[in-house]
Formats: structure tokens, sequence, C-alpha cells
């Protein structure tokens, strides 16, 4: 067992982001080396505009890094075609889906699409497959409803039951908890230290969450001006991380009750 | 997936009424013929008159089967570009196929003041103006396939398909402007499209055509219903967008292409068929839509066909004025009736 929790699912060595413009270099931050274990909730945590989605956008292949590598199974990213990544890692984007057209379980089931035919027949194991996800995230009661009948809150449960339903070790959702409300938003964070918990998966999301985050993250990633730490939680407390996330003259971090504090 | 059964149903009646507009629009003309005798001549033995035989073997049987694929053929191609497109607007014209069809044709017609006698009338033949639609809207094609390669952006190709219908129309109007009536003329009946000039040479090469256009979307369900959540998931998912979007749009081109070489222009049924699809079966599984569209365009178009004869008169309306009047309506009523668009 701790051998398990050792096997690193995703690694970067002096990785460096940003964009490559014919005309100029934007770098966004540089010397990245995280890891992600096996079956770790991990939050990813840092100010507007610090580079999160740059970093995510990375690390799923969406653009390449500046310099630096990522391995993912001790493979390197640049090294994956697009259906074999699709089979270590999938998304919860922040972008609608284009057709609300769709019940609950074909879009769960498009989930499946990396392992389908031709013509994308579900065999008896991709609806297995597809009906266990449905029911790890409890939406079993959502299932024949169309997507355009859901709640936010709702359809974001449906799109993490597409990723699991993906099958893949490694799930990356980018700021999951937007738009909801603060009961949805623990409920969603919860729900996925539960999935950690069940399937022994990684997840990995970015988020604003950052009181939630820090109860209920293995690990946290923390973006600053000056580097990118990567801790556990109450490690990250201690060595005085949060303070420096924000600017000071508004909000200040305290330490005893781990969370956020509006300056009087 | 769920209820299978009703699918079932459904298509069966689809595939009824498909074969009874098909023996309705055979059994329309301006030559009245008794049932009997088109049914003995489909089967290939002989009617009380020969020319009744002629007729039905030689005029409406081809046009019924011009309007089967016609109809299935734009449908289709309507519903591969508004998924690729993500837009309900998007129908197989928008990538400017139509538009360089006409080019071509208007070329070949209005400018051919400018070739000398025999060369004109050899352009202005039959098979002068299919080669001129299908080398026009290749070209257009091209051109768009060539962008499409450079810039990411669905949306972008869409306004730039548009852009070139816009050169394209302004070109034409130059022409038209320096045309002869005659030469109008001509190209404006061209324009009326018609199912009618097809015989069993032209309907062979056209079917070929056609059928490989069938095969690639067939080929494209998947992708297809991966693009359903936009290119970033389905990226995702594993699906190579940029090859992915090369097959659709051949297929689409192939289809609306050669369609529109020999049959002209035909309006409103790419944009049409696939939302009166959608409404009826209120899905966006391809599975169900592809062959759902098939049936539909196909009935749609021959109902629009046995219009156009005015049974029992010698006068034929131009067929793309009917597809417009009967269609449009119909796609009103049902967003009315349903107070919403699915898509």
């Amino acid at each position: 067992m701790t051998e398990d929790k050792k096997h690193i699912i995703l690694k970067t060595e002096n990785l460096s982001i940003g964009y490559n413009s014919k005309t100029e270099k934007t770098l966004v931050a540089s010397n990245i080396n995280i890891e992600l274990n096996k079956g770790k909730l991990i939050g990813l945590i840092g100010a507007n505009g610090i580079g999160k989605s740059t970093l995510l956008r990375t690390l799923t292949k969406v653009q390449n890094p500046l310099k630096g590598e990522i391995f993912i199974n001790d493979t390197a990213l640049k090294k994956y075609s697009a259906l074999d990544l699709a089979k270590v890692m999938s998304l919860v984007l922040t972008e609608p889906i284009t057709s609300k057209n769709l019940s609950v379980f074909e879009l769960v089931a498009l989930g499946r699409q990396p392992y389908t035919n031709w013509i994308g027949n579900l065999s008896k194991e991709d609806i297995e497959i597809t009906n266990r996800a449905i029911s790890q995230v409890n939406i079993n009661h959502l299932k024949d409803k169309k997507c355009f009948e859901l709640s936010d809150g709702q359809l974001q449960n449906v799109m993490i039951a597409r990723a699991l339903a993906q099958d893949t070790d490694l799930i990356i959702l980018d700021e999951p908890t937007t738009h909801l409300d603060m009961y949805h938003k623990a409920y969603i964070l919860k729900l996925l230290q539960k999935l950690v918990k069940e399937t022994n998966k990684t997840i990995l999301f970015s988020s604003h969450e950052i009181n939630l985050a820090i109860q209920l993250c293995d690990n946290l990633i923390v973006m600053t001006d000056t580097d990118v730490v990567s801790d556990a939680p109450c490690n990250l407390i201690t060595k005085g991380t949060f303070e420096n996330l924000f600017p000071k003259d508004l909000i200040a971090f305290d330490e005893q009750t781990g969370s956020f504090r509006v300056k009087k | 997936m769920p209820n299978t059964n009703t699918y079932r149903i459904s298509f069966t009646i689809l595939i009824g009424i498909l074969l009874v507009c098909f023996f309705v629009n055979i059994s329309l003309g301006s030559v009245p013929i008794p049932l009997k005798d088109i049914l003995n001549s489909l089967i290939g033995s002989t009617t009380e008159h020969d020319t009744w035989q002629h007729i039905i073997q030689n005029y409406r049987l081809p046009k019924a089967l011009t309007a089967i694929i016609v109809g299935s053929g734009l449908g289709i191609s309507g519903l591969l570009m508004q998924t690729l497109f993500r837009n309900p607007l998007a129908g197989p014209f928008v990538l400017g196929i139509s538009s360089g069809a006409s080019l071509g044709v208007a070329l070949v017609i209005l400018g051919s003041g400018i070739f000398s006698g025999v060369l004109a009338s050899l352009f202005i033949s039959k098979w002068g103006v299919v080669v001129a639609a299908s080398l026009g809207s290749f070209f257009v094609l091209l051109a768009v396939l060539a962008v499409s390669l450079k810039v990411r952006d669905t949306m972008a190709i869409l306004i730039i398909g548009l852009m070139f219908a816009s050169i394209t129309a302004a070109i034409v109007s130059v022409l038209s402007y320096f045309g002869s009536a005659e030469q109008l003329q001509q190209y404006i009946f061209w324009g009326f499209g018609s199912l009618g000039n097809l015989n069993w040479k032209d309907l062979t090469i056209l079917l070929i055509i056609y059928l490989v256009g069938i095969l690639l979307a067939t080929c494209s369900i998947k992708s297809l219903n991966t693009l359903l959540l936009g290119e970033n998931y389905a990226k995702s998912l594993g699906l190579n967008i940029k090859k992915s979007r090369f097959v659709i749009i051949i297929a689409t081109s192939l289809l609306a292409g050669a369609i529109t070489a020999f049959t002209g222009p035909i309006a409103f049924i790419g944009l049409a068929i696939p939302h009166i699809t959608r409404q009826v079966f209120n899905t966006s599984n391809h599975k169900v839509l592809l062959p759902a569209v098939f049936l539909f365009g196909a009935i749609v178009m021959l109902i629009c066909d046995s219009i156009s004869q005015l049974p029992n008169s010698d006068y034929t309306l131009p067929i793309n004025a009917i597809t417009s009047l009967v269609g449009a309506p119909v796609v009103i009523w049902l967003l009315v009736r349903k107070r919403k668009m699915v898509f």
C-alpha cells in the first residue's frame, strides 16, 4: 500500500509555461517542479492572472511548454497521441458543452469514446462503466433528463461523471466550483474527495475556494508571483506560503483558523 | 440507449411514407398513366402503350431517384455542417459551395460571349454546365479548406465561407450586367434548379459521388457525436480534430457539390431538414439523426417535386421555389409549436 501511494502519475521537470508567438515570448511561470501521486486530491490555487489556466493548459497538452518536461506515468507528455492521452487523463472544463439536447446518460457515455469502435457503439462493459460513474456521483435520478433541464450544479456533477466514465488515472478540473453557491461548492469538492478515496484516482483541480481546498485536499499547488510551491496544506500554513498569495492591503491569512479575513 | 423501440417504429413508418411518396411521385405527371401500368413498367413487364413505359423508365423513375438523392444528400450535408460549426444557421452552402458552382456556371453561360462560335456552343452544353459547376464549387472549397487548415476557429471558417460567397456573388453580378438577355435567362433557369435533366448515365455518376459522400458521413458519426461536447472536450476524448473536420468538409462538398452541379442550387433543404428531424426525434445522437435526415430529406424532396409538376397540367414550377414555399412554413410551425429550438 505504501508503495502504491508513492506511485507518481504526473511529474514536471523545470517546467516553464507561457505563450510563444512569432514576435515575442511571454513567460508566465518558470521552474515548476511538481509531482502528483496516485490516489490524491490536489488543489491548484493562486490569484487571478497568475497562470493557473496556463499551467493546466500546458499539463493537458492544449499548449506546449516553453521549457522543461512533463511526464505522465513516466512517459513524456509529448510522446502521447491524443487517443493515448485520452485514456490516462480526462478533463472537466469551464466552457459549456455545445449541445444541451443530450440526455445525461448519453453525455456520460460519451466518456467511453476512446474505447468504442468506429461508429461509437457501447459494449456491455461500456454501459456498465457509464452506469457506475453515474451512481458514483449520485445522479441516478437524473439519468434520463436532458442537459438543458439541469441546474449548473447538477450539470457539473454530470460532467464529473463523464470524466469518471473515461476511466483515467488522472482527472483534471478547471475551476469546477465557479457559478455555484456555497453549499454546492462544498458539495462538489467533497464529492471529489470521496471519489479519490473510492477509486484511487488522482484528481487535480484549480479553484479560488482556498478555505475549502485547505480543508479537503491532500496536497496544494500554490502559485505566487515568485514561485510555485507544492505541499500538504498544513505544511504550507506553517511555512507561511498563503501570506504571499495576495497583495497585503485588503485581506490577511489567519493561521489559527486556516482562512482569509478581511482587514478591519 | 433509451427507447430503441420507439426509434424502430418511427423508422418503419418513415420508410413506409418514403415508399408511398415515391410511387405518388412517379404516378403524377403531365401524361396520366393508370396505376397498373406504372407498376408493370417498374417491374419490367409490358404496358398498354410503349410510350408510357418509355416515360416512366426514362423520365419519371430517374427524376424520382434524383429527388431522393438530392433531398437526402443536401439534408445530410446540412446536418454535418450544423454540428461541425456548432451553428443552427449553417447549411451545406455556407462554405461557398453553391456560390462557387454559380460562379462556374455564370462564367460559362454569361462569359461565353468571349468565346466564339463552336467553342461557345460546346461550353453551354449540359456537360459544360455540370463541369463548370463542379469546378467552381471545387475551387472555392479548396480555398476554404486551405484556410481551415490555418485557422483554428470554426466560426472564422464560417465567416470566411460567407465572404467567399459575397465575392462570387459580386462577380456574377458584374457578369450579368454585361450578359445578353438570352444568356441571363439561361443562367436564371439554371438557378431555378431542376431534377428532371438527368438521364441514367448522369444519374450513375451522381450516385457514385453521392455514395462516397454518404460513406464518409457514416464514418464521421462518432466524431460528430464527440463534437457535440465542443472542440476542447472532443480533443480531450482523443479525437483528431483536424482530420475529422477535413473528412466532414470533404463529405459535405462531395454531396452538396455534385448535387448542385447536376440539379442547380436547391435552397432550404440543407438548412431545414436537420431542424425538422431534430424536432421530431428530439435527439442529438447522430446514429439516429443521420438515417432520419436521409429519410426526411428524401420524403420532403419527393413531395416538393410532386407539387412542382402541377399534376395534370403541362407546367412545371421551379423546384427551388417550391422547396422554400413548402418547407419554410413547416419549420416555422415546428418552432412555434415546440417554442424552443433543439440543437
